[in-house]
């Protein structure tokens, strides 16, 4: 019982940073009906600029202020991820607007090998290990005879708490704001919507920043909760990530929480009480059986053919 | 001038768009993005140190790096993006036409036909202190050309986009190389039994997702290929894990060795060994596989199969409709395709004579993608175009030695192999999103061949 209370909150941490890219991936799906392949790797640039701000706040500037310090790392890695996300669409997808569709797809992998191959030649091939940085935790079961205690960390309430404080922003952007709506229109019929006013290449390269924001804060919590990184971490997240916002249904911004969250608690009980080799095989099977038998996932909508 | 912007279709701008003034400030906003983007990874490294991890500033390779975008945008504005008279204009008018070039691809064509023939001699006899690693290279460029070529059969013919293509490549190199280890068979005996396995494993992987289209279909795919190199990296009892298969057997010539000494094949022709003769009966294996594979999917194209994958790839609902069993003409895509990639997988192993999961990671399947697209889907000469480009020019770089004088030691070119290779990518599919060669040669024709323009064909949208 202990253990299983203890796997339950591990991966529902896991899952919300599963989550946080997983809304990426569905908005793009969800405005030009592709997949950004280049995604993940987008969160392996903002894990890697929350690890350097974070170096030079601590170690060349010397706050020691641990929250204000996080604060900054936050607002700075979200603002540079950004101008990846937007360039990323500006070189490989708004040059491809209204070609073929397999195009954009060659672009989009040529970015992520791109990406990759940057971050190696620029910061070395060798992991970056950091520290842990906050400790402790709050105890919430003592299991006597089993021995296991069951912890709630403190990291854990800050990856959860900051997952849905920017959940519930993000939705009353999509819902309440000009943008949103804008969004929301382009998604439905970018002619029309462009008919009507809405600069389309602009709401698509919003699309991209917003999701390349959120990679970033999902970067930070990676390095903060793993404490390593290194420049290929970007294509099993995003392939997870992918399986979230498909297994929650493409397209929907709560399927895709929904979705993080459970391959988030799949992996970690698979490697609870299966086998840690396997766990992205258990990862990619979801995937595929997802795909097969329900194409349009938890929450998303039915794709009507019309011929 | 301002008629002619307008007709270009260029920015709506008060001001006149091609003027020094815009170029100069588009340039400023590349060099802006790029102070921004390379800030924390040009301007800045961490590296690993005693107690933790150690920031290093480089602002000298950010500010060059900047510079670098700046002057490069501002020339690119000045000479081709923003200009009347484009210079690429002035080239392409200079050079043969698409129309011209597609008369003389036949002879191309032939000509390369007839270099890839000789090679092996061409660089023994003009190239003799660097024979060897030129032979290498036509070898490795040869392989990709038949992975090309096999998957164009999936995703060029059929439109079906398969991002796991290096799954079929694996099961052929581990089907030979566990043959050999545990029942002791020969490369001969083994390459049709890898070509069958993979041909099952492409069935096999292929039943589930039939129903899928497009991205979903891609990412399927590569989910499976993904599964089978974790397999393979996970059971260690048969596989050996990510320690890999060593001492594969070389492949024999009737028989004989390529070996030094008694019983080899130079002993036996009464010629002295020389160790490129291994090299050279290499080459010629996977020319021989390369051309078998080209001539089966040139036959396939005019059979009714054929025809039934060229019809999937336009619309699989007027197939349907049509009465054509949409599943098995699915499945025999899958099948042959990999079976192909089976063939190349088991030439890899017995080249290399070892093989690890490593070898067989998504990138491969990106490459072997890459070059079907950028080659132009279903274009067979595409593929070799593409391979030799991509390929060739990428493994060139190691020929580089003297960038070294130039930037410094510390300077490798090889290190940018990829990085190159995936910016080659990109701007080769902005610069013709059809593909290198965007024509198509119709499988079936009345009286006279018409040439299809790329816009006419759907290609590979899986539908």
């Amino acid at each position: 019982m202990e253990y299983f209370v203890q796997q339950l909150i591990n991966g529902l941490t896991l899952g919300s940073i599963y989550g946080l890219i997983a809304i990426g991936y569905t908005m793009v799906y969800g405005i030009i009906g592709m997949i950004n392949f280049a995604h993940g790797d987008v969160f392996m640039i903002g894990a890697f600029i929350a690890l350097a701000m974070f170096l030079i706040l601590t170690t060349v500037l010397g706050f020691a202020f641990l929250p204000v310090v996080l604060l900054i790392v936050l607002i700075v890695a979200m603002f540079f991820t950004s101008a990846w996300g937007w360039t990323v669409e500006r070189l490989a997808y708004r040059p491809l607007r209204g070609s073929f569709r397999l195009a954009p797809l060659i672009t989009a992998i040529g970015m992520s090998i791109v990406l990759q191959n940057f971050v190696q030649i620029t910061q070395g091939a060798r992991v970056k290990p950091l520290p842990p940085q906050i400790q402790g935790g709050i105890t919430l079961m003592d299991g006597g005879a089993t021995g296991i205690v069951v912890q709630l960390s403190y990291m854990q309430i800050i990856i959860i708490l900051t997952t849905v404080a920017l959940m519930a922003g993000f939705t009353l952007l999509i819902t309440r704001t000009p943008l949103g709506r804008a969004q929301r229109a382009c998604e439905q019929d970018r002619k029309m919507a462009a008919l009507l006013g809405i600069n389309v290449d602009r709401t698509i390269s919003l699309t991209f920043v917003m999701g390349a924001a959120l990679a970033a804060v999902a970067g930070l919590m990676f390095v903060l909760l793993y404490g390593v990184i290194d420049f290929y971490i970007g294509f099993l997240a995003g392939v997870k990530a992918f399986t979230a916002a498909v297994l929650g249904g493409i397209g929907s911004l709560p399927g895709a929480m929904l979705g993080g969250l459970l391959i988030g608690l799949i992996e970690v009980f698979w490697s609870g009480y299966f086998s840690v080799e396997y766990k992205d095989v258990a990862a990619f099977s979801i995937l595929a059986i997802v795909l097969i038998f329900l194409p349009s996932g938890l929450l998303g909508q039915p794709e009507v053919e019309k011929v | 001038m301002a008629m002619n912007a307008s007709n270009k279709g260029g920015a709506a701008q008060q001001s006149d768009p091609n003027s020094f003034a815009a170029s100069v400030k588009d340039a400023a906003i590349a060099g802006l993005l790029v102070a921004v983007l390379g800030f924390f990874f040009i301007g800045i490294r961490t590296d690993i140190a005693p107690g933790g991890l150690d920031l290093k500033m480089r602002w000298g390779a950010w500010i060059i790096s900047i510079l670098v975008v700046f002057a490069g945008r501002l020339l690119l504005n000045l000479f081709v993006l923003k200009t009347d008279s484009p210079l690429t204009q002035k080239i392409a008018g200079a050079m043969p036409s698409g129309s011209r070039f597609a008369g003389t691809g036949k002879w191309l064509m032939r000509a390369l036909f007839a270099f890839a023939l000789v090679l092996p001699f061409f660089f023994t006899t003009f190239f003799p202190g660097k024979d060897r690693q030129f032979i290498d290279l036509a070898i490795l460029i040869m392989t990709y050309i038949m992975l090309g070529w096999g998957l164009n059969i999936v995703v060029g013919l059929a439109g079906l986009l398969d991002l796991g293509y290096v799954a079929f490549y694996a099961v052929g190199a581990y089907s030979f190389a566990l043959l050999a280890q545990y029942l002791d068979i020969g490369f001969w005996f083994a390459l049709p039994l890898a070509g069958i396995l993979a041909a099952c494993w492409g069935i096999v992987l292929g039943f589930p997702v039939l129903r899928l289209r497009g991205d979903y279909l891609a990412i399927v795919t590569l989910a499976f290929g993904e599964i089978i190199r974790v397999v393979l990296l996970n059971w260690y009892e048969f596989t050996n894990g990510p320690d890999g298969i060593s001492g594969i057997p070389k492949p024999t010539f009737f028989g004989l060795e390529l070996k030094r000494g008694e019983g080899g094949f130079a002993d036996f022709f009464g010629i002295a060994y020389d160790p490129i003769q291994r090299f050279i009966f290499l080459y010629y294996i996977i020319f021989i596989l390369a051309l078998i594979t080209n001539f089966v999917t040139m036959r396939l194209r005019r059979l009714p199969i054929g025809r039934a994958w060229e019809a999937l790839r336009e619309d699989e609902i007027a197939c349907r409709s049509l009465g054509i069993n949409t599943r098995n003409t699915k499945l025999t895509a899958f099948s042959i395709g990999a079976m192909f990639g089976g063939f190349a997988g088991s030439f890899f192993a017995t080249r290399q004579g070892f093989i690890s999961p490593e070898s067989f990671t998504f990138l491969e399947s990106a490459i072997i993608l890459a070059i079907v697209v950028l080659g132009g889907l279903g274009s067979q000469v595409g593929v070799v175009i593409a391979s030799i480009v991509m390929i060739g020019g990428i493994e060139m770089l190691r020929n580089l030695g003297f960038l070294q004088q130039v930037f410094g030691s510390g300077f490798d070119p090889v290190q940018y192999r990829m990085l190159i290779f995936g910016l080659a990518m990109v701007l080769i599919m902005v610069w013709k999103p059809r593909g290198l060669i965007s024509t198509r040669e119709p499988s079936v024709v009345l009286k006279e061949k018409k040439r299809i323009g790329a816009d006419m064909v759907a290609q590979g949208e899986g539908h």
